[in-house]
């Protein structure tokens, strides 16, 4: 964690139709710093990486990254942006056409077949960096387990060198040891390669072993931040409720 | 009375909603072809993505538009000439055959037979890819999907329907002259000179630039109805069942139109 601010969310809002997801989020990365959004399902957790990530245009506010509003921006300027993005999507979102090689390979690549022995290689270094062996560069998404695809999705984000990454609820779906062993992964990538991490989750013990600090998401706005170690602790009723998996609360 | 006005506004908006949709449908599709064409025309370019969809779509629809066109050609044949020995016109076949493949029934059939093929699967394929996060994964790989998955489709139809086109009209015509000869007992020599009679360029031009919007509809609406989708598996359903539908109905309008504007 070094000073900068990386990414600050200004006031910002998502609504769908009639639907309010966001209604003002304010929260601040720094740069080499690793944070956790935690909330319940539907609470817009999703939705404020994509607005980030320029997928989805916010209402109102503003998000800047290096200090440049992003929310404003289109065409190649984005594209250009996004090169300082990486994301590990909940489901993998490996393209199920593809071998595994090529889909390390595509944020480097753009999606065409090129300097294919080259790429092979870089595609085997990314996966060993997760853990994987270079015999599944030529199999496809199906031919793998779910945990190896979330870890062969893992490797195609951090391939073209990120300085941002999200993780999108990256245990889910995931039986606690090969949980845990993304969240060892998590933490060495932001340790190695230095960068900066924002995991939306709703896993405590995901949350509490990757993230420095720990915003809670509740009706479209971040009612708490603060360091993971004042997570059980933090004197908010929301935030027990949530943590601790209780029915009854002010959460309804 | 305030009733009375509220059921009257009730009433216009109602009947307002309808073609309001309409238009607004409209206007996202034509916002979504202008963004294909003119992505798609700009690099990075992907040669490889073009081949493969001028394959998927033109080589491997063969069999299909040729059993089509073969068996169309036959009937229509038959139908002519029972048709017509009512008041002994049983000679007009080679040439009802050759206007009505070649006019209409070629690239109408051959529209339609691509469009359940064609635009089923990009709608499907497209839209699974949208409820699994794979388009999203796409953008955050700065990969456009309108230039990756998109406009390769979209060009490669433009391209493939016409060269099917002309090849299902010679099959047809061929099927027309098969059962002529083999069952009708027309002369074969006097088929063919009729039939070269009859088989005009400017058909066939018209033939192909039918060919050619179908194949630009096809594409647009498979793979719009994929992009658009909502929702789950169920949405992946919808959006397949929505882009054969609207593929067949532009395919059947599109072709009255040019047709009426044509040979009027």
């Amino acid at each position: 964690m070094n000073g900068d601010p990386k990414i600050e969310m200004r006031d910002v809002a998502k609504a769908f139709g009639t639907n309010e997801v966001l209604r003002g989020v304010n929260l601040t990365i720094h740069s080499g710093e690793s944070v956790a959004i935690i909330g319940g399902s539907g609470t817009g957790k999703s939705v404020t990486l994509k607005c980030i990530l320029g997928l989805l245009q916010p209402d109102r506010g503003e998000i800047l990254v290096d200090g440049v509003d992003v929310t404003r921006m289109g065409g190649r300027e984005l594209e250009k942006q996004r090169a300082k993005f990486g994301m590990l999507f909940q489901g993998g979102a490996l393209f199920d056409s593809l071998p595994v090689w090529r889909n390390v390979t595509f944020g480097i690549t753009q999606g065409r077949a090129r300097d294919a022995a080259r790429m092979r290689k870089v595609a085997a270094e990314n996966l060993e960096r997760v853990g994987l062996d270079s015999k599944i560069l030529n199999l496809r998404p199906s031919e793998l387990s779910g945990g190896m695809q979330k870890r062969v999705a893992l490797a195609r984000a951090i391939a073209p060198r990120p300085e941002i990454i999200f993780f999108d609820e990256p245990t889910t779906g995931l039986d606690p040891i090969r949980a845990d062993v993304i969240n060892d992964l998590i933490v060495s990538l932001v340790e190695d390669l230095g960068v900066t991490a924002l995991t939306i989750t709703h896993d405590m013990a995901s949350a509490r072993k990757i993230a420095h600090r720990v915003a809670m998401l509740y009706e479209g706005r971040i009612i708490w931040h603060g360091p993971r170690d004042r997570l059980y602790d933090s004197g908010n009723p929301y935030v027990d409720q949530f943590v601790q998996g209780r029915a009854d609360g002010p959460i309804r | 009375m305030t009733r009375l006005i509220a059921a009257l506004f009730g009433f216009f908006a109602a009947i307002g909603r309808v073609p309001i949709g309409l238009f607004a449908a409209i206007g996202r599709v034509a916002i979504f072809a202008w963004r294909t064409i003119s992505r798609g025309l700009a690099p990075p370019y992907y040669p490889g993505r073009f081949l493969e969809q001028l394959a998927s779509i033109g080589w491997f629809s063969l069999p299909v538009v040729g059993m089509t066109a073969i068996f169309t050609g036959a009937a229509l044949a038959q139908q002519v000439y029972t048709g017509g020995s009512r008041f002994n016109a049983q000679s007009t076949v080679p040439a009802i055959v050759t206007f009505g493949m070649v006019r209409e029934l070629g690239p109408v059939l051959v529209g339609l037979m691509v469009a359940g093929r064609v635009a089923s699967a990009m709608a499907a394929e497209i839209g699974t890819m949208r409820v699994t996060e794979q388009l999203d994964a796409m953008e955050t790989l700065r990969t456009d999907p309108f230039r990756y998955l998109i406009a390769p489709r979209l060009f490669a139809a433009v391209l493939a329907l016409p060269a099917m086109v002309l090849i299902a009209d010679s099959i047809g015509l061929f099927g027309g002259y098969m059962l002529s000869i083999g069952k009708l007992g027309f002369n074969p020599s006097n088929y063919l000179h009729t039939t070269r009679q009859f088989l005009e360029m400017d058909d066939v031009v018209m033939s192909l630039v039918k060919a050619a919007v179908f194949g630009f509809f096809i594409a647009l609406l498979g793979c719009y109805n994929g992009y658009a989708t909502q929702g789950g598996a169920a949405g992946v359903g919808r959006s397949t069942t929505d882009a054969v539908v609207s593929t067949f109905i532009l395919i059947l309008l599109s072709d009255l139109l040019i047709t009426v504007m044509v040979f009027t």
